[in-house]
């Protein structure tokens, strides 16, 4: 049999839609997001295309959140159980936070446990754990872990939030500066926006735009722009 | 007597005007529309979320269910019942077979992928229609999915074998109705039934002529799923 | 979706505006299109900011109700589609659904809408029946009005279907409207705190403790009254709630017989 020559047919950073045939040839290297079939690199997902040498890669841009360890995000206390809390976190499972990752307080058995976190309360917490069967831990231990007071929370894009977050936080210090809201971002795809009215809507078209733009270059000048002024 | 004209002047293979659009129901987690000719198919994917009663659940992998669903005022003569019947349970069901073999939702145990389509009009090939919405909806939720589902309704009017039947076509006399699903990377087929009656050797004419319609509807998807990632107006 | 604290939210109503930053007494963006199911006699698609509802009148010959023999009939059926929300679920309407189709119902059939007497083709015998279904595309807040303006603006687009005796030709279509009287909209006026508002965004309403549905004709007769929630209202309320709602109907009635 002939050997099919490599032939890369799609650009780097277009989107790419399942099944789509991305590359020919066995020199490319399927990535994550991709499969081979015959001499075929095609598409597993819908998602960006990102190509690294002779890797091809595609990168989700839509999508539910899927539970990871160490991820901080954003949660609900929707019951409260004999040695814990249940915490709704953005995604089809729940998560449960026990007594002993809540606080470093004693809490005497039978205490009435709503004095600490009560039905309805907003969290940020950490996930310590989760098994194949997304069974989930989170924790209250750790630096900026806390009950949310106020503000509201909006729901985006999962994954964008790496954009909406910025290179080590360059992104969300420029909207919290350009507004003076207080912003925590959760890796699960939940928004916590604290601040005046009319500011916290700033914050929210400045977070639209970002998912709208975040495939496209010149996202921080572009966003930086906007907060400055009126322009788009 | 041959059927030499088609009732609205199309050529044997040639498809109806379509159009394609996602991102059309802003609540859900996927979604698309797509029309063809005067059959318009919505649909909305929710998902993977969580699968209650119990019983239900896999704890190997998520599952899909598929609800298809005709508009009370979207029937060719008088209103449809709401509340569902034996045929869209039975098409919600042949739906939810010709879409599960792209995806792969091992990554969600214990959970659902829950797919609505509702059609607002409609005049013939109501379930290709509704799969090929559905297969881009379910694109654009994000989820794994080594292909796209393209469908179309194929039949035998008197002697000729057309492509994408319409109303007249579809209720015709001796006729027959043949609803197919494929996959366009492999040339898999994933949804066939059929109304009416044709020989073991137009099979063969009928499949040629759905691998054709289905790299045009593939196309109509791509476009509209490239779409809507597309640069927003005024952006350099 | 969006979930707010509602201490957030007094202080946005306290600044006078939605969250989003509209007026407490307007409506988000509306848009209306007509002629979106040519398997309807008569349809509509309103948006009405994220909210999309598809309004679909149907035709049909029927024997009259004996107890009004000159009548036509009239049916509003609301549909809160599971593909519009994810509170949805497949199965028969529950109660939000009924109570939509009810309060659009009461305002179309009390408001006369329609001359019923009009639908008559023989009396006692033949009648023509009005059938509205209304269906949520996205349902995102404001479903009782979106579902009234939807159902005004399809019964005006509606054309009747050509018929021999009692059978129904649906493919061929006249040219002839319905018999169109009146025309009564719903507005929903939402008590949160102290605030009156209109068209509340979904983590808006979360937090109404009190609604108020009024139906006003052309004439500003009220055509349907429907308190919700449970805070209870002073008649007050209710005064400034029918101001409100008086103000409000010609508003959208204006932008509705613009884009018939």
């Amino acid at each position: 049999m002939e050997k099919t020559e490599d032939t890369l047919l799609l650009q780097d950073k277009s989107i790419v839609i399942p099944g789509e045939v991305i590359a020919t040839g066995m020199g490319y290297i399927p990535g994550t997001g991709t499969y081979r079939e015959g001499d075929k690199l095609n598409a597993a997902r819908l998602g960006l295309l990102t190509i690294d040498g002779k890797v091809v890669k595609l990168l989700p841009v839509s999508g539910k959140y899927l539970p990871k360890l160490n991820d901080r995000v954003i949660g609900k206390v929707i019951d409260v159980l004999l040695n814990g809390w249940r915490i709704e976190i953005n995604c089809p499972y729940s998560a449960v936070l026990t007594l002993k990752d809540a606080t470093s307080e004693f809490i005497a058995r039978g205490a009435d446990l709503t004095q600490y976190f009560a039905l309805g309360d907003w969290i940020v917490a950490k996930i310590v754990n989760v098994t194949s069967q997304k069974l989930i831990d989170v924790s209250m231990k750790g630096p900026g872990l806390r009950k949310l007071q106020g503000g509201q929370i909006i729901a985006v894009n999962p994954q964008k939030v790496p954009r909406i977050i910025g290179k080590e936080g360059s992104m969300v210090t420029l909207i919290k500066e350009a507004t003076g809201c207080n912003i925590i971002v959760g890796q699960n795809g939940l928004v916590w926006i604290e601040g005046d009215p009319k500011a916290q809507l700033r914050v929210i078209e400045t977070i639209t735009k970002i998912e709208v733009e975040s495939h496209l270059t010149g996202l921080t000048e572009r966003i930086s722009t906007f907060l400055k002024g009126k322009g788009a | 007597m041959g059927y030499e004209k088609r009732f609205d002047g199309r050529g044997v293979e040639e498809l109806r005007q379509m159009e394609a659009k996602v991102g059309v129901v802003k609540n859900a987690d996927g979604s698309a529309m797509f029309k063809i000719g005067k059959t318009t198919a919505i649909a909305a994917v929710y998902g993977p979320r969580d699968l209650y009663p119990k019983f239900l659940q896999n704890p190997q992998t998520g599952i899909l269910r598929v609800d298809y669903n005709m508009l009370p005022f979207s029937g060719h003569g008088e209103r449809v019942r709401p509340g569902g019947s034996r045929r869209s349970k039975e098409i919600s069901m042949v739906m939810a077979n010709a879409l599960l073999p792209v995806l792969d939702l091992k990554e969600w145990p214990n959970a659902v992928v829950d797919v609505f389509v509702d059609l607002p009009q409609t005049d013939a090939g109501t379930r290709c229609a509704a799969l090929c919405a559905a297969s881009m909806a379910l694109a654009d939720a994000g989820l794994l999915m080594k292909d796209m589902v393209t469908a179309i309704a194929i039949g035998k009017v008197e002697d000729k074998i057309v492509v994408d039947l319409n109303y007249e076509e579809d209720s015709y006399e001796h006729g027959s109705d043949i609803a197919i699903a494929m996959l366009p990377g492999t040339g898999k087929i994933t949804l066939l039934q059929m109304d009416g009656q044709i020989t073991p050797e137009d099979l063969k004419e009928v499949f040629a002529k759905a691998e054709t319609a289905c790299k045009k509807i593939l196309e109509v998807q791509k476009t509209a799923l490239k779409e809507k990632f597309k640069k927003p107006e005024g952006i350099a | 979706m969006t979930q707010i604290a509602k201490e957030t939210l007094l202080a946005s109503f306290n600044a006078g505006i939605h969250l989003d930053g509209r007026k407490l007494t307007e409506y988000r963006k509306l848009t209306i299109t007509t002629n979106v199911s040519r398997s309807a006699e008569g349809s509509a698609r309103v948006l009405l900011g994220d909210t999309d509802i598809i309004v679909g009148v149907k035709l049909a010959l029927e024997k009259p109700y004996p107890d009004t023999p000159e009548k036509g009939n009239l049916m509003v059926n609301a549909e809160l589609r599971p593909l519009s929300n994810p509170r949805f679920e497949v199965g028969p309407p529950g109660d939000e659904a009924v109570e939509i189709a009810r309060v659009v119902d009461r305002g179309v059939r009390e408001g006369e809408a329609i001359d019923a007497r009009a639908l008559c083709v023989k009396p006692g015998e033949l009648v023509w029946s009005v059938m509205i279904d209304i269906c949520t595309i996205n349902a995102a807040g404001g479903l009782i009005d979106a579902s009234g303006i939807g159902a005004l603006t399809a019964l005006i687009n509606a054309k009747y279907p050509e018929h021999t005796e009692a059978v129904v030709h649906y493919e061929k279509r006249t040219t002839k409207s319905l018999p169109l009287a009146h025309q009564p909209l719903p507005v929903t006026v939402f008590k949160i705190g102290e605030h009156f508002l209109v068209d509340p965004l979904p983590e808006e309403e979360e937090h109404v403790d009190a609604r108020l549905t009024i139906a006003l004709t052309e004439k500003n007769h009220i055509s349907a009254l429907q308190k919700g929630g449970s805070a209870p209202l002073s008649k007050e309320d209710i005064y400034k709630m029918a101001e409100i709602a008086v103000k409000a109907s010609q508003e959208l009635r204006k932008q509705i017989l613009r884009e018939k």
